[in-house]
C-alpha cells in the first residue's frame, strides 16, 4: 500500500516530537518565557537543515522515487497568515501543542488531549464555515 | 548518551525533524504540514454544503497516515523508548508555574491540568476547548502551522510563512504573559 510509507514517517516524526520533548507543555511555556533555547534550538536547526535539503534537491535536480518533477506548493500571503497566526499563537500557549504535537499528546498517554484534538477539529470546520465572511 | 532512555537535545533532534522535509519531497512529492489533516477529516465526515471541504480528500489521505502516524509513534516511544527522568525544565519556569497552580511536574505534561477529570470543568473548557479551538480555527485562517509555514514554508523561502510564524510567536507570548496567568490562577489556585 501506498500510503505505508508515510505512516511510517510519520512514526518517526512522533518518536523524535516525544524524545525531544517539544510535545511537552512545560517546554512550550518555557519557549514563550524565554527561559530555554531548548525549543528555539529545534526550531532553527529544523528550518536550517531543511533549507539545506531542499537546496540540494532543487540544485541536483534530483526527482522523487517514482521518477517525478519535484514540486514545492507556493504560499501565498493573505490577512490570515497575520490574523490566524496570531489566534493560533494563542491557542499554542494555551495547549502547549500545535497540530502535530496533539497527535503525539494523545499517543503518549494523555488521552483527555482527544477532546482538543475533536475542538481543533470543529475550529477548522468553523473556519470552513465562515471563510467567505472573514477578511483574506 | 543512551539515547533510548534519555531525552535527546535540540541539535539531534532539530536536524532529524528538519530532514522530513526532503524525505517527504523524496519519496512523494509531498510539503511537510499537519494542520491540513484537520480539514481533510472535516472533508471526510462532516463536509456540510461547505464547498471549503468539498475537493477530492482521498487524494490526500497520505496526510491521514502521516498524522495518525505521529500518534502511533508517540505510543511507541511510550512504550519502548519513555525519557527516564523528568523534564528538565528551567527552575525558574517551575517557580512561576508553581505560583500559578500546578503542581504535577514529572511527567511531559502536568497530569494536575491535563487529566479526564477536567474533562466538564472550567479548566477543561479554557484547556482543551478553546484551546483546541484556537489552534485548529487559527491555524486553517493562517493557512498552516508550525510545521507547515515554520519549518516547511522558511526553509523554502516564502515570505508568507514567515509572517505567520512572527504572527505564531507574537500570540504565543501575549498568552503566555498577558492572559494566561489571569485564568490559571483563576483556575488552579
Amino acid at each position: 500500500m501506498k500510503n505505508l510509507k508515510f505512516l511510517f514517517t510519520g512514526m518517526l516524526f512522533g518518536i523524535i516530537l516525544v524524545k525531544s520533548e517539544v510535545i511537552s507543555w512545560f517546554r512550550i511555556q518555557e519557549m514563550f518565557r524565554l527561559e530555554s533555547f531548548h525549543m528555539y534550538g529545534v526550531i532553527g536547526s529544523a528550518i536550517a537543515t531543511a533549507m539545506l535539503g531542499v537546496w540540494l534537491i532543487r540544485r541536483s535536480g534530483v526527482r522523487t522515487i517514482s521518477g517525478e518533477e519535484i514540486v514545492i506548493p507556493k504560499k501565498t500571503f493573505t490577512k490570515g497568515n497575520v490574523i490566524g497566526g496570531i489566534i493560533f499563537g494563542l491557542g499554542w500557549a494555551i495547549t502547549g501543542a500545535c497540530p502535530g504535537p496533539l497527535f503525539a499528546q494523545v499517543g503518549s498517554g494523555f488521552t483527555v488531549v482527544l477532546i482538543t484534538l475533536l475542538s481543533a477539529i470543529a475550529g477548522t470546520w468553523v473556519y470552513g464555515r465562515f471563510q467567505d465572511k472573514l477578511p483574506h | 548518551m543512551n539515547i533510548l532512555k534519555e531525552p535527546w537535545p535540540w541539535y539531534i533532534a532539530g536536524p532529524l525533524i528538519g530532514l522530513t522535509v526532503p524525505l517527504l519531497l523524496l519519496i512523494g512529492n509531498k510539503a511537510l504540514g499537519i494542520s491540513s489533516s484537520l480539514r481533510h477529516i472535516c472533508a471526510a465526515c462532516i463536509p456540510g454544503k461547505i464547498p471549503f471541504f468539498h475537493y477530492d480528500w482521498k487524494k490526500e489521505s497520505w496526510n491521514l497516515f502521516f498524522a495518525g502516524g505521529i500518534a502511533l509513534g508517540a505510543m511507541f516511544t511510550l512504550l519502548f523508548l519513555q525519557n527516564a527522568d523528568p523534564v528538565a525544565i528551567n527552575p525558574s519556569t517551575i517557580a512561576a508555574l508553581k505560583a500559578l497552580g500546578v503542581q504535577e511536574f514529572d511527567e511531559l505534561m502536568p497530569r494536575d491540568i491535563f487529566n479526564w477529570g477536567n474533562a466538564f470543568n472550567a479548566t477543561g473548557l479554557v484547556f482543551f476547548v478553546a484551546g483546541g479551538f484556537m489552534v485548529g480555527f487559527g491555524t486553517r485562517y493562517a493557512g498552516g502551522c508550525t510545521s507547515g509555514h515554520s519549518i516547511m514554508g522558511i526553509s523554502t523561502l516564502q515570505w508568507p510563512s514567515m509572517v505567520a510564524t512572527i504572527c505564531f510567536m507574537a500570540g504565543g507570548f501575549a498568552m503566555t504573559h498577558l492572559i494566561l496567568p489571569h485564568l490559571m490562577k483563576w483556575l488552579l489556585v
